[in-house]
């Protein structure tokens, strides 16, 4: 389980976060939703350690995770990039199986190929695709590559920032059925960030609305198109008038 | 009041700046000393980096070298002249390119070449959180990406200055022989009888401390990188300007320490 309370960040003059409280419970798949900008990449940077946030506390299982051990903090997570974050010097196989090559669990080169032509498969590229460098890739399907790492070492723990966009929407259902399987059959805990509306049908157990740097609303996904909040409402029509200002 | 601090706080500012900005280095350069004796060790890294910064470098250094030993040939040459010692031009040349000008020249093109390319390539996987997904798959990126390049760039330097040195003395060899009317065989004699090992050995080490510096200023400031094409830009440019100056500032150094009695 994760819990953040009271988390905040501020960079310069940008107040990012303001006070953010939510828990992700274990084994069940979390959305943030939210418009552009409004720190949602940061609060998981956050998590990770990637960015230290000002005040408030954020644990892992009970222990915070600024005093945590970090390569035993860090061997639980995978995470997708927005960008992707490929290594550009590196092919794509080994890009997937970056951390299966490396650490204390660091496998056969050969075993390790073989699994990350596997991963390759289940973000729906061919094995072909595994000796391309990144740079050959269209953005898309660097963003499939991305999860396949992020998944190859079968982490406990996955943060997916905007898993589909700039996939087709067939690749983006793809994607979505990988992340609920990932978090069904594996019973790992997801984070996942989107814009998309049918990503979060999709793959939601729970949804969490952040804006202005505070969790807005959260519940469970069957409680999201009857809740009256709002921005929530908002934000799930579409709508340019509410309380979300349009320009931000 | 303002009237009187304004001006000290003017001056105060980009100093505490610079001293800041020292620190910083000198913290980055012991961590990254520290992680070098330290597995995991990266040898593919390793090895890659010292092919793009040794042997890739071998022809702009070895271009340099000539042109300037055959320059410096025709220089002591004419300058000799005035006082009747142009048979000195073989020795002055050697002594010249091995202890200042190879080593000083050599850092300087390796400084354009390889700072500029280090930070570009580190600041850009800063900017597109290539350095966060390292840190987020357990790899330590001072361990991964600087160590390497610094290991590498400290090993191949002294090498191209070594090569630099007698390419170096060949260009004033072809100019002595060919326009100053010198005899091949007195040329290439002179040269040996009057250069001594700590001339070239002294040289070495501070193409190895150029080495050091050239990788250390990449890697740091493309680490460093602010956001953006913009922020790979003035890191790429930092780097270059801080390895070239801090070159010439400890080529002083050095020099004071290895030859003022
Ligand atoms: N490293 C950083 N330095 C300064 N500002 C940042 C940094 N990272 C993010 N920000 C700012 O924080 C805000 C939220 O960014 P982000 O979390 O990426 O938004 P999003 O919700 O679209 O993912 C933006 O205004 C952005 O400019
Ligand atoms: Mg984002």
């Amino acid at each position: 389980m994760i819990t953040l309370s009271g988390v905040t960040k501020t960079f310069g003059k940008n107040r990012v976060l303001r006070g953010v409280d939510l828990t992700i419970p274990s084994g069940q798949s979390m959305v943030i939703i939210g418009g552009s900008g409004t720190g949602k990449s940061v609060l998981l940077k956050c998590i990770l350690g990637l960015v230290q946030h000002d005040t408030g506390t954020i644990t892992l299982d009970g222990q915070d995770v600024t005093t945590a051990d970090r390569d035993a903090f860090l061997a639980r997570f995978g995470m997708l990039f927005q960008g992707g974050a490929l290594f550009d010097s590196l092919r794509v196989w080994e890009n997937v199986a970056f951390r299966l090559m490396r650490g204390p669990t660091k496998r056969p080169k050969a075993e390790a190929r073989d699994i990350a032509i596997e991963k390759l498969r289940r973000v729906g590229l061919k094995p072909e695709t595994a000796d391309l460098f990144p740079a050959e890739l269209s953005g898309g399907m660097q963003k499939r590559v991305g999860l396949a790492r992020a998944i190859a070492a079968s982490p406990e723990i996955i943060f997916f920032d905007e898993p589909t966009t700039g996939l087709d929407p067939i690749m983006a259902g793809v994607i979505n059925d990988l992340i609920r399987e990932i978090v069904t059959e594996m019973g790992a805990t997801a984070m996942t960030i989107t814009h998309d509306m049918s990503s979060v049908r999709a793959i939601a157990d729970r949804v969490a609305m952040l804006h202005d740097g505070l969790i807005q609303w959260t519940g469970p996904i069957a409680d999201l198109d009857t809740t009256t909040d709002p921005y929530v409402q908002q934000f799930i029509h579409g709508r340019a008038t509410g309380p979300i200002a349009a320009v931000r | 009041m303002t009237a009187l601090t304004a001006p000290l706080a003017a001056i105060g500012r980009p100093v505490l700046a610079a001293l800041a900005a020292i620190g910083r280095v000198a913290l980055f350069a012991a961590s990254v000393i520290g992680h070098i004796f330290r597995p995991p060790f990266y040898p593919r890294e390793f090895f890659h980096a010292l092919m793009q910064i040794g042997w890739f470098s071998l022809p702009v250094v070895g271009l340099t070298a000539v042109f300037t030993g055959g320059a410096l040939a025709l220089q002591i040459y004419s300058g000799g002249a005035r006082f009747n010692a142009e048979a000195v031009v073989p020795s002055i040349v050697a002594i010249g390119m091995v202890r200042e000008l190879g080593p000083v020249l050599g850092g300087l093109m390796v400084a354009a070449r390889v700072a500029s390319s280090i930070a570009a390539e580190i600041g850009t996987m800063k900017v597109t959180e290539q350095i966060d997904a390292l840190v987020t798959l357990s790899t330590n990126p001072i361990k991964y990406l600087a160590v390497p390049r610094v290991l590498a760039a400290t090993l191949a330097v002294p090498v191209l200055v070594a090569v630099g040195d007698a390419i170096g003395i060949a260009g004033g060899w072809l100019v002595g022989v060919n326009r100053l009317g010198f005899n091949s065989t007195t040329y290439l004699q002179n040269t040996v009888d009057f250069l001594e090992t700590w001339d070239v050995v002294s040289g070495i080490w501070k193409g190895a401390a150029f080495g050091f510096i050239v990788a250390l200023m990449g890697c740091y400031h493309g680490m460093n990188s602010g956001r953006g094409a913009q922020g790979v830009g003035t890191a790429t440019k930092s780097a270059v300007v801080g390895a070239s100056v801090l070159i010439l500032a400890a080529n002083y150094i050095l020099t004071e320490l290895f030859f003022s009695a």
